[in-house]
């Protein structure tokens, strides 16, 4: 089983430095070099995924920023509709990011305020379980996962989640408004999607394979450290099991048994 | 026995053209959805399935009704309804014809449907749906047909059908069971997930579908020479009155659980449906015109003497569809998803294009249905004669 599963990863960080990195990649690293040179990076070896968004220290403007560099790095199309928007990582309100917590005698300094969502990369995934062809499954480093290339389209997954995290292509993302999109696709080593499927934040699946941390993170970090907090919940020593430790947190609807994966310090 | 479908009458021919126009007007629609997406349609990331998806259900329905008349016929020996088995199961053929057909336009990305069986994901309760429905259309079509043309040379059907038929009757349960497990066994969307869904979406299909079958049996009176018999109109609408009431019943059991527990999330659907939440208030009307409806229905059908007549039995039918169909074809898909998950209202109201994909199956489902009955009313009339 540990040889299947080592296998895996090998073919699996393999194909997302082929992928992303493109022919020159490729063609730089010889197929065993690539392998070493996978095990020295810590990122490549997370068992369980996870996120903070510390709200001490996130603003609106770190929020923005995080959402740019998502949208840019993921070519996530804007059209300029509510009802058919793309959302692998978008701000919502305290009441309506935790339904039911609110009160009515809640400070103005929560009430109102903006906080970070994303898909929860939970533990045991309705998404998952429901999906009908495997095209979204849990990855053993506790990604949740989608492959755009097998999904029919059933929107079953959005049915099964709790959390509003899922998108459906309603239209081709590349008849997305011009004057919206300008610069679309924004960034040619990542793929467009295709009409009629779903997609989601994938934790940046494709540059944790290349050792780099997501690029929401990488955002929120180059103006506060600290204000998203990203690493290997599996692992006592890493910084976001310290900052757990340190602070009290809350998640997104855990009475639903899902296990989201995203904390939130308030 | 195809032959039969084949020499009609004028009215027969000028039926399946009207029903073609319907089928290629949808079609044209269809072709659009396919190049433009799913954005043609009222469906958005909040209320991410609508229209096509509740047809879906109300139909799977349809289809499990067919064993109204295959139970007591084969079970209870109930010999009257040996006469109209056929339409029950071929009625349940034509709903699971539409049933696929309103999954298929539903889907974003047609061409890959086969990835449902190239990898099979158990786990997933629509792969079951896939599954079931499947063979329960090829139960229906096999003894449908061997028992129609074992009639027709005056003979008993062969031997190995008796399984099959023992085999559809718990089956006809089964497929609507998975279907309402669809619903019932999400996390989140608190409209959906109650224990009685499965019991009440039978209660509603054991009305709504022989509801149709007797308005069914009129037309075929009228249309041809073959009567489906009065004792078998009767004790249909006694089965219609039964489910009805049981129908109804079950969905009051929601409201106490839902009132008197006055959990908000398990409130908010039904209030949003009945009343509106937050002025948005597009299926009041409906919900309560449903509402007139299935009191109509209620009181024509529970008061024997005037379900006894036929003309009345057939307004309480006529009542039973349109009450059923607003509670699942229209309300309990969109229902489930409003609120949406952050507690916001994002209302749904299908579009013109998608109203027209949706005629298009339906006429596609009464063409099957009309090729089915003139064959197996031109066998009655033959074996008559």
């Amino acid at each position: 089983m540990d040889i299947d599963r080592r296998k895996f990863l090998k073919i699996a960080g393999l194909s997302a430095v082929m992928g992303i990195g493109g022919k020159a990649a490729f063609e730089l690293l010889a197929p065993k070099e690539l392998e070493a040179s996978l095990r020295e990076v810590p990122l490549t070896q997370g068992k369980k995924w996870g996120m903070v968004v510390n709200m001490a220290k996130m603003d609106d403007e770190i929020m923005k920023r995080c959402m740019e560099a998502c949208n840019r790095v993921h070519n996530i199309p804007n059209f300029g509709d509510p009802r058919v928007e793309i959302k692998w990582i978008w701000e919502e309100t305290y009441e309506h990011s935790f339904p039911g917590q609110e009160h009515e005698y809640i400070g103005e300094k929560y009430l109102g305020r903006n906080f970070l969502l994303m898909c929860n990369h939970c533990t045991d995934p309705p998404c998952c379980r429901v999906c009908p062809t495997g095209a979204t499954w849990k990855r053993e480093d506790g990604i949740v996962m989608m492959d755009w290339h097998r999904c029919i389209g059933c929107r079953f997954c959005m049915a099964g989640c709790p959390y509003g995290s899922r998108s459906f292509n309603w239209g081709d993302p590349r008849k997305a408004p011009k004057e919206l999109n300008p610069d679309f696709p924004t960034n040619r080593d990542y793929p467009t999607r295709s009409k009629g499927v779903v997609e989601k934040c994938t934790f940046c699946d494709e540059r944790i394979a290349r050792g780099q941390i997501p690029a929401c993170v990488e955002a929120a970090n180059e103006i506060r450290e600290g204000a998203l907090v990203f690493g290997d919940l599996d692992d006592p020593d890493s910084d976001i099991r310290k900052v757990l430790r340190a602070h009290y947190s809350i998640r997104r609807k855990p009475e639903l048994g899902t296990g989201p994966n995203v904390y939130y310090i308030i | 026995m195809l032959d039969k479908a084949l020499k009609g009458s004028a009215t027969y021919w000028g039926w399946l053209l009207f029903l073609l126009a319907f089928i290629g007007v949808g079609f044209g629609c269809y072709l659009y959805q396919f190049s433009e997406g799913l954005r043609i349609t009222g469906m958005s990331r909040d209320v991410s399935w609508g229209f096509y998806i509740g047809q879906f259900t109300y139909l799977v329905g349809v289809a499990a009704s067919g064993v109204m008349v295959v139970l007591p016929y084969y079970i209870h020996n109930y010999k009257a309804f040996a006469r109209i088995t056929i339409l029950g199961e071929f009625l349940a053929v034509s709903a699971i014809v539409m049933c696929g057909l309103f999954i298929s336009v539903d889907l974003g990305y047609l061409p890959r449907v086969m990835n449902i069986i190239l990898y099979p994901h158990p786990n997933s309760i629509l792969f079951w749906d896939m599954i079931v429905l499947n063979v329960y259309l090829l139960l229906n079509i096999f003894i449908g047909w061997n028992v129609l043309s074992a009639e027709r040379k005056g003979v008993h059907y062969p031997k190995w059908i008796t399984p099959l038929i023992y085999i559809s009757i718990p089956w006809a349960f089964s497929i609507h069971t998975v279907t309402a497990f669809l619903y019932a066994g999400l996390p989140g969307r608190h409209f959906w997930l109650t224990a009685i869904m499965a019991a009440r979406f039978l209660a509603s299909a054991f009305c709504s579908g022989p509801a149709l079958l007797i308005l069914l049996c009129f037309i075929v009176r009228k249309l041809s020479r073959f009567d489906p018999g009065k004792e078998q109109i009767r004790t249909l609408g006694g089965i219609v009155a039964y489910a009805m009431i049981l129908n109804v019943f079950f969905f009051l059991l929601e409201l106490f659980t839902a009132f008197y527990s006055r959990i908000p999330e398990h409130m908010h659907a039904i209030v949003y449906l009945f009343f509106g939440l937050e002025g948005h208030t597009r299926l009041v009307p409906w919900m309560w015109g449903a509402t007139v409806f299935a009191v109509i229905a209620l009181v024509l059908l529970i008061i024997p003497q005037l379900r006894r007549r036929e003309g009345i039995l057939a307004i309480a039918c006529g009542s039973v569809i349109v009450a059923t169909w607003i509670d699942k074809g229209l309300a309990l898909v969109v229902g489930g998803f409003i609120p949406n998950p952050f507690d916001r209202i994002f209302e749904y109201w299908p579009t013109t294009p998608e109203v027209f994909i949706s005629l298009g199956v339906y006429a596609t489902g009464f063409f099957v249905l009309s090729v089915l009955y003139k064959i197996a009313v031109s066998v009655k009339e033959e074996v008559a004669a």
